[in-house]
């Protein structure tokens, strides 16, 4: 196996409140290997996004670490539960917003690209308000992407999407992976999306999270919607489902 | 009070919700003439002929109903055996005007206010812009400040204009001085709510992407607050007109402000008309330019809420 592109040792988050401290994370140990595809599972509460926000960079680690491999400072590309892409740009400025910030000259050129490949061309110019939730977790997803980013971070990004669109988005996600060789940290709570996606499924247990199960998926791929109905997913979702009860 | 307390009672909820975009819409309604269009389409159904002709005549409904009220006044003015210095007839008022243009002296005193307005305007919001963004992320600083900011919207501002006038004397300066501090107050509290309102996940976004703190505020607490920071902008706009006048009021020696002045001293009421058509003209102006800003910057916000 190749060496870890992410090592996360004995990490603790917790956060200052009156009562000695709220502990979200409780020594967690993994590692990712590059174009891994991680699902973190886990009951609510159990700290999922706030290991998420540790991994971007937005939340210091209170005791622990978390290590790039030789990237010190990892390009990070994150999608959200809602698109959160910003109102007053049209999608392909929505798309191009990394590229922008980092000052890349052919930031128009990619972000056509992107959208594409995300099935979104002939929608550059419109409005977010105008796109229906699936169409906005395309653009956000397409966003995460565009700046070929080390660690693509998804938290829950189908959750606020009906089920349908869902599993569309679940084959969408895995082609899109396919293509771009992505290392991926995707936060979720449906077994059926962990396994129809990843490679390994981590899953916490309640607060203080803590890794309870370390799951590798050795499905088939591609994986289409009859897994579902194959032995050895049912295997696999019995485990899951026995390690979150 | 706290000055957040009062923050949040008048912040609004959706962007565009401040306190002012009830009136706003209710302007552009009338200035569309498209009043009460639910009622239209109940009528389209059974009298389709009629209603049409009425809309087709909407446009010039605004217009007709004004002339009709200059012909009232008219009227009013010739057989209510008033005096000319109790009601001048618009008749008399457009000649004094014409007299007023042709010598100059209005334009002089127009410009005049105009330069307090629009200096005491873009100096109020400024500062208000600065220290509101200040405001907006420090809470020590809301908490030093608040006190300040308080008081001064309890003092009225007409009862302290005399003070600024003895101080800063009858020149410009003092009228100018005015108008900031008329403008300072809505547009602070309305940046404030508006960079308050900035989703904490877009914060996550750029913060994900290493962005730079100016990117962070030019490219999401700028556009981000704007819609709000608008909102507070037209209040101040309308207002500093309302600044530059009671200052001149108070002790000038020109500006439309000191025209009425005069006009009243003179028993020249035509003229007080004429000063108050100018600063009629000028607020509205004022605050048309503002709402094509407004209408320019926030071409992606649904339109939807207006027709």
């Amino acid at each position: 196996m190749s060496n870890p592109i992410l090592t996360v040792s004995a990490l603790t988050v917790v956060f200052p409140d009156n009562n000695g401290g709220l502990r979200a994370l409780d020594d967690i140990s993994f590692e990712v290997c590059p174009q891994e595809f991680i699902c973190v599972l886990g009951p609510s509460g159990s700290g999922k996004t706030t290991l998420l926000r540790v991994l971007a960079g937005l939340l210091p680690p209170s005791v622990g670490e978390v290590n790039f491999g030789d990237h010190q400072q990892p390009r990070i590309g994150m999608a959200f539960q809602q698109s959160n892409l910003m109102p007053w740009r049209t999608v392909l400025e929505n798309v191009k917003l990394p590229l922008e910030l980092a000052g890349a000259a052919d930031a128009e050129s990619r972000a056509r690209e992107l959208i594409d490949l995300v099935g979104l061309s002939g929608f550059e110019d419109n409005w977010p308000r105008d796109l229906s939730g699936g169409m906005a977790q395309r653009a956000a997803l397409a966003r995460a992407l565009i700046h070929d980013p080390d660690l693509l971070l998804l938290d829950e990004p189908f959750g606020s999407l009906d089920a349908l669109t869902r599993e569309r988005m679940w084959s969408e996600l895995s082609r899109i992976w396919q293509v771009r060789q992505k290392t991926v940290v995707m936060v979720t709570h449906s077994i059926n999306e962990s396994l129809f996606l990843a490679d390994r499924v981590l899953v916490l247990s309640a607060r203080p999270g803590r890794v309870k199960l370390d799951l590798k998926v050795d499905l088939p791929r591609p994986r289409n919607e009859d897994i579902r109905y194959t032995p050895h997913f049912g295997k696999l979702a019995r485990k899951l489902k026995a390690a979150i009860e | 009070m706290s000055l957040r307390g009062g923050l949040r009672r008048t912040a609004p909820k959706s962007q565009r919700g401040n306190l002012q975009s009830g009136a706003f819409l209710f302007f552009q309604k009338i200035a569309s003439g498209a009043w009460c269009p639910r009622n239209d389409i109940r009528d389209d159904m059974t009298k389709p002929s009629l209603t049409k002709r009425i809309r087709s005549l909407r446009p010039w409904l605004g217009f007709g109903s004004l002339l009709a009220g200059l012909l009232l006044w008219q009227l009013a003015a010739r057989m209510g055996g008033l005096p000319a210095f109790i009601l001048p007839a618009p008749a008399d008022v457009w000649s004094r005007f014409l007299r007023a243009a042709a010598d100059g002296s209005l334009f002089v005193h127009m410009g005049v206010t105009l330069a307090e307005i629009l200096v005491g305007l873009l100096a109020g919001v400024a500062m208000a812009t600065i220290l509101g963004y200040l405001v907006a992320k420090s809470r020590l600083l809301e908490n030093l400040l608040a006190p300040y900011l308080v008081a001064s919207q309890a003092v009225p501002l007409v009862a302290i204009a005399p003070l600024l006038v003895i101080w800063f004397g009858p020149g410009m300066f003092s009228k100018i001085l005015i108008c900031a501090l008329i403008v300072f107050f809505p547009v602070l509290v309305n940046t404030v709510v508006g960079v308050r309102a900035v989703p904490p996940a877009l914060y996550d976004l750029m913060g994900s992407l290493r962005a730079t703190r100016t990117q962070v505020l030019l490219q999401l607490e700028v556009p981000a607050a704007l819609p709000i920071f608008l909102g507070g902008l037209r209040i101040g706009a309308t207002l500093s007109v309302i600044g530059a006048v009671v200052g001149e009021f108070v002790g000038a020696d020109q500006g439309l402000g000191f025209l009425i002045n005069v006009g009243r001293g003179q028993y020249d009421t035509a003229l007080v008309f004429v000063a108050i058509f100018a600063l009629v003209v000028m607020a509205l102006s004022l605050y048309g330019v503002v709402a094509w800003f407004e209408k320019r910057l926030l071409i992606w916000q649904e339109t939807s809420q207006i027709h």
